[in-house]
């Protein structure tokens, strides 16, 4: 058991003792025990190490601070019974620290510097990621050529973005209509217009919360997945790998998934709207008396195609996004497994931040249009 | 069979001058070592060779191609003849062993199943690995991990191989396996062959020259015996491991105390 460094005076006989284990980790209440320590001034004293029994880097270190200070105040001292071993230590940092000055404080960094920073690195940014989707564009030439494309991992990229999102997706989605349908039901309820949730559910899932639910969990699901697969490929030299190979990594790991994601996003989709339909069904035959036959019949006639199909031609907008932004920022992971962390996270909050903003565009351009 | 030439080559890191006005020249068959102490910028000279880097002036002529000058289908192309053996071996995590060699094959020639597994397995049998050629990446050991990486690296019978540190992490056997493997492969297929490598003796004993390089710029060069009785004071502070002497063993830092206290 380590006991903690401790440094005391005893007036009697004219001594500073130092105490106890001096190491980094008994130091603790050290250097607040020597702010309070007072002695008379112009004596000469004797310093008593002889109860130290351990002692280590930081504990000479601030041994050798505290002697150099009461030498700057003039006081005269003798220090004995330090133990030999303990004697080289101090000797050697007391030689290491022969040659400087202390340094200045650090001043924080001014604000107007910082933010001019901020947004330089932001603007770069936004170029950097254009230029990575041009990379994809150019690249994506070499598929013209049907040899060339990479089935095995498109297939292998659907399965895995695709197949297994279809149970959270579904799930997430009934969840989303019965909230949905229980809100709408509420108000319909004191107007007695109980057939309008039809209407109403039908609407905002197809246009709306399906095409919308499945990108956001496809872009925490998958987009995370592309930006820490293709940074660790990074750090683990796995790209440099590739280019010596002379292939080229955009082609080998950026195109297959976006294509792959341009097959299951709209297919999630559909997938998602059924389900939402199934949430808003089930909650308007609870709540509100609509049997799933009445219901149904009433979907058809006034749930038009086209609201359908304006929901699924947001979903190869979103699919795009979220492969691009996944990928670029997996590419721009340094060499480190911090960067794969924050990059991750800046891939999610980002796709997912584009996303709604290409949902308001889309809802701009349609009420433009007046769809 | 091809010639390196790197010419007036300058490279910097951040504010940190990795190579200035660097001239070498690596002759076609030959085994040509890189020496230098770590952090010299050896892996840099090589990515700059394979072109995953951009000199900042300089230029490297591979074959009778400036590297840098390439458009990205030539490059790709130029790369294809060229191997490399990556410091922490890189191989493709989510590929077997067997895979991982097979990967070069499988991409760039047409050959049948049945062809592929016999080269694979012969270059695995050079590497003594071919009993691990189920082994997935996470399973070798960082010397294995290596040697599969050279089994990849040759896997194509490239022009011109660089092997960067080959031998760190090696017991005492396979680093005589792999020196003269290397030996071998130069000599039977005559291929250009750059080591970039900090153990003196195993390197010596290969290469037909050597570039030592320190503090940016090219330290020492000759044969091996010409180097070896240099009497230059950092090439003979490198090649006889002396620790005090020209070549500081710390990366260049602030003052030591001023770095404890702030
Ligand atoms: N990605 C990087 N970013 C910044 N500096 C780097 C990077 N990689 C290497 N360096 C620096 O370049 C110098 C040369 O590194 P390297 O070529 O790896 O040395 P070595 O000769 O040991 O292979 C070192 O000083 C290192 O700190
Ligand atoms: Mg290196």
């Amino acid at each position: 058991m380590a006991r903690s460094a401790n440094i005391t005076w005893e007036r009697e006989q004219s001594c500073l003792r130092l105490m106890g284990d001096w190491l980094c980790t008994t130091l603790g209440k050290l250097p607040a025990t020597l702010d309070k320590l007072s002695f008379p001034r112009h004596t000469s004293f004797m310093v008593d190490a002889s109860s130290i029994e351990k002692l280590d880097t930081a504990g000479a270190w601030m041994m050798h601070r505290y002697f150099s200070q009461l030498k700057a105040f003039n006081y005269s001292f003798e220090v004995q019974g330090l133990n030999p071993t303990h004697q080289l230590l101090l000797d050697r940092i007391e030689a290491q620290s022969s040659h400087i000055r202390v340094p200045e404080h650090p001043q924080s960094p001014p604000l107007l510097p910082f933010i001019g920073r901020e947004f330089v690195q932001k603007v770069l940014h936004f170029l950097e990621f254009h230029s990575f989707i041009g990379l994809a564009l150019a690249t994506f030439k070499q598929w013209f050529k049907p040899k060339n494309i990479q089935w095995n991992s498109i297939l292998k990229m659907i399965e895995e973005t695709g197949c297994k999102a279809l149970p959270i997706i579904g799930l997430l989605s009934f969840l989303i209509g019965i909230v949905l349908a229980y809100q709408m039901g509420l108000q319909l309820r004191d107007y007695s217009a109980n057939a309008y949730i039809v209407d109403f559910s039908g609407l905002a899932i197809l246009r709306e919360f399906g095409p919308l639910i499945t990108a956001i969990i496809v872009a925490g699901r998958t987009g995370s997945a592309f930006t820490a697969q293709i940074g660790i490929m990074k750090i683990n030299e796995e790209i440099d790998a590739l280019r010596t190979f002379g292939l080229s990594p955009v082609e080998r790991l950026v195109l297959p998934r976006i294509f792959g994601l341009l097959v299951a996003i709209p297919l999630l989709t559909v997938w998602a709207d059924a389900f939402g339909i199934m949430g808003c069904m089930f909650m308007a035959n609870h709540m509100l008396d609509i049997s799933y036959m009445d219901f149904l019949k009433r979907f058809q006639e006034v749930v038009p195609l086209k609201t359908y199909t304006l929901g699924l031609i947001k979903t190869p907008v979103f699919a795009v996004l979220i492969a691009q932004v996944g990928c670029f920022q997996g590419f721009q992971v340094a060499y480190s497994a911090d960067s794969v962390g924050s990059q991750t996270t800046r891939s999610v909050v980002q796709s997912i931040f584009l996303i709604i903003i290409t949902d308001a565009f889309f809802s701009v351009l349609y009420s433009w249009q007046g769809l | 069979m091809i010639p390196v030439k790197i010419n007036h080559l300058s490279f910097s890191r951040n504010s940190h001058v990795v190579f200035n006005d660097v001239n070498i020249s690596i002759d076609p068959g030959k085994v040509t070592a890189i020496m230098g102490p770590s952090g010299t910028g050896k892996t840099t000279l090589l990515r700059l060779i394979g072109a995953q880097l951009r000199p900042d002036a300089g230029q490297i002529l591979v074959g009778d191609q400036d590297i840098h000058r390439l458009s990205q289908k030539e490059l790709y192309l130029a790369r294809r003849k060229m191997g490399m053996l990556f410091q922490n071996a890189a191989l493709f995590t989510n590929l077997s062993v067997f895979e991982n060699v097979a990967f070069p094959l499988r991409e760039h020639t047409q050959l049948s199943e049945s062809m592929i597994r016999r080269i694979v397995l012969m270059k695995l049998q050079a590497v003594g690995l071919r009993g691990a050629r189920d082994l997935m990446p996470s399973e070798l050991s960082g010397g294995m991990s290596r040697r599969v990486a050279l089994a990849r690296a040759i896997a194509l019978d490239p022009q011109l191989i660089m092997y960067d540190e080959p031998f760190t992490g090696q017991d005492p056997i396979s680093m005589a396996v792999l020196v003269k493997l290397i030996k071998d492969l130069n000599t039977i297929l005559g291929i250009t062959s750059v080591i970039v490598s900090h153990d003196v003796p195993e390197t010596s004993s290969i290469s037909d020259y050597i570039y030592l390089i320190s503090d940016g710029k090219v330290a020492g060069k000759g044969s091996p015996a010409e180097v070896s009785v240099d009497s230059s004071p950092e090439v003979k502070q490198f090649m006889h491991g002396l620790p005090d002497g020209v070549v500081p063993f710390h990366y260049p830092a602030k003052d030591y105390r001023e770095d404890i206290l702030s």
